[in-house]
């Protein structure tokens, strides 16, 4: 908690930089909606103003610098006015007793945090099955380790429209599946990796020590190697799932997705409606910021019941 | 029937291969080390090769990769074009931009404590963010062609970067910095000689997760909007056109960009950090 105010005030400034940026942003689709008003706007028209630079426009126009504070469409909303647009699309649709509505982002959360969660399931016992597998199989470990770094350096973008194509020609019906598909495959590695990491931690002497009380394999693996992984295990957790999240957004948009919150970001490029792109990012960077945190109570919750210091 | 029961038998005998080689004496050597997964790959396209054959898919859902290859070797010059305009041009100006940004930013924020207290919480927060959805957002701004895409890239990449130098320049221990002390070393002295120095596995590591962000950012970007060539507007396009072979092709150009530019920032890492314990050995 000592980093509260420190976190706060970086917040703030964030905030205040973002909120007047505005201005420059906005100053010329203002000055054309001010002009059209029949306000006087220097210079006029709003071919001689593109070569003007936005400074000078908003020096030479002082009064007309709020009207970009209050666009239908913004280049750039402000920070109020993304507000809005995410309680009236979110708390007021609630309210309104409308949650499942198609114009909700509850409903549209709802879909991507499903895709999110069925691709991080079973990119998670993708993770821990391979890492098992090569932990305890040289073969393994030599032919599918390198493959598996490989993997993360092909761009997924490039892939996803056609795992979204394919997996509709074999007769797989909505976008659930690949998009799942997708965020597996993002989030696999990292779960793989410190898995791997954390079954080979335990040390030679606690393996012989084992040893000495006769185990055998199975019994080596649930007593000793597999609690040890779980605080690496949960480290990739955290980075997991927000792969996850990224990977069901990007299956969301590109071609022609129709919910979920990457559907409405191409939505709302289509429509030319920004207010409807910026909240459905908030909205993303909440649900990302909500899962992680989930799992970071988790996290301790169970390092502290397992009797690790934390 | 004879390309599943061929395919079988490359198989099992690629396994055996991989088995014998993998548990014999020359495990360790460098070519077998490298052969294993060869083989491996190797199988995986035989594999995806007799499946497509042997099953008679059409070729508008998964081509064979003999059938890309073959492309890929005919629209050599599409292909170049669109690496100059996606890579070249998008990934690589946005990564050196994006990349300098945040070095410089880390060198900054690493000045004052309390941003920096301030700042790797939220910069830990943002890189784990979807990013990639401002892309729309930028492409209206910047335009259609690769400034918007280098936008997306510097966005991207950023804050991986600024989080680990950050974490990297508060590597050295106060033993360390005394000794810059004894030595009379100013504060940029010691940050050349010590603290960028010792940041720099930490540093090569943002820019490694970097390097995937960078394409998958100038990609990204192009599916809203962008001329009429460049990799990401062929795969959209070639999606809808059912030309899946030239996608294919356009996937094996992206994956042989993504791993080579993942491979010169480690060999660059290999020479800067030599003398790391991760190096050695």
């Amino acid at each position: 908690m000592k980093n509260a105010v420190p976190v706060l005030s970086v917040l703030a400034v964030i905030v205040a930089a973002w909120w007047l940026a505005v201005a420059p942003m906005n100053i010329r689709p203002a000055l054309d909606i001010a002009e059209r008003g029949g306000a006087v706007v220097v210079p006029e028209g709003s071919v001689p103003r593109r070569d003007v630079s936005v400074w000078k426009l908003m020096l030479d126009n002082p009064g007309q610098v709020a009207v970009g504070y209050d666009l239908k469409r913004p280049r750039l909303p402000t920070p109020s006015q993304v507000g809005e647009e995410l309680w009236k699309t979110t708390g007021a649709m609630v309210a309104k007793g409308r949650t499942w509505s198609k114009r909700s982002l509850v409903y549209h959360a709802w879909v991507t945090l499903q895709s999110t969660l069925w691709g991080f399931m079973l990119g998670t016992t993708i993770g821990i099955l391979g890492a098992v597998a090569i932990v305890y199989s040289r073969v393994m470990d030599m032919s599918v380790m390198p493959w598996a770094i490989i993997s993360q350096t092909v761009p997924i973008v490039a892939l996803a429209p056609m795992i979204i194509v394919v997996s509709n020609q074999i007769g797989i019906d909505g976008r659930g599946v690949p998009k799942a598909i997708i965020s597996a495959y993002l989030c696999f590695f990292p779960v793989l990796v410190s898995m791997v990491k954390g079954l080979r931690s335990p040390t030679a002497q606690q393996l012989d020590l084992l040893k000495t009380y006769n185990t055998n394999g199975f019994q080596s693996f649930f007593k000793l190697r597999l609690p040890a992984s779980v605080p690496f295990l949960f480290t990739a957790l955290k980075v997991g799932i927000a792969a996850a999240l990224v990977g069901t957004i990007v299956g969301e948009l590109p071609t022609g997705a129709i919910s979920g919150l990457g559907a409405r970001i191409l939505i709302g490029d289509q429509f030319g409606t920004p207010l409807a792109i910026w909240s459905a990012l908030i909205c993303a960077a909440i649900l990302a910021g909500a899962l992680v945190t989930l799992i970071d109570v988790l996290q301790r919750i169970t390092l502290r019941r397992m009797g690790f210091h934390t | 029937m004879i390309w599943i029961v061929g395919m079988m038998a490359f198989w099992a005998a690629a396994w055996c291969i991989n088995v014998w080689l993998a548990n014999s004496a020359h495990a360790e050597k460098r070519a077998v080390r490298i052969a294993v997964p060869v083989l491996f790959g190797v199988t995986i396209l035989v594999l995806w090769e007799g499946l497509v054959r042997g099953f008679g898919v059409s070729q508008v859902i998964l081509p064979p990769p003999s059938q890309v290859i073959v492309v890929f070797a005919q629209s050599m010059d599409i292909l170049w074009i669109d690496f100059v305009q996606t890579v070249l041009k998008g990934a690589l100006r946005g990564f050196l931009i994006g990349a300098t940004a945040a070095f410089v930013a880390a060198l900054l924020i690493d000045r004052s404590a309390f941003l920096t207290r301030g700042l790797l919480p939220i910069g830990n927060f943002v890189a784990a963010l979807p990013i990639v959805g401002v892309a729309p957002i930028l492409v209206n701004w910047f335009g259609f062609d690769w400034h918007s895409k280098a936008a997306v890239v510097v966005v991207m990449v950023f804050f991986p970067i600024l989080v680990n130098t950050v974490q990297g320049l508060r590597e050295t221990d106060a033993m360390q910095r005394d000794l810059m002390r004894t030595y009379a070393a100013g504060y940029f002295q010691t940050l050349a000689k010590l603290r960028i120095p010792a940041a720099m596995p930490f540093v090569f590591n943002g820019l490694k997760i970097a390097t995937t962000l960078a394409l998958i950012g100038a990609i990204v970007a192009e599916y809203f909007g962008s001329p009429t060539r460049g990799m990401g507007f062929r795969i959209s396009t070639g999606v809808g056109s059912l030309s899946i072979d030239l996608v294919w092709a356009e996937i094996f150009v992206s994956a042989l960009v993504g791993s080579a530019f993942y491979g010169v920032v480690t060999w660059i890492e290999k020479r800067v950090t030599f003398w790391h314990p991760s190096q050695r050995g």
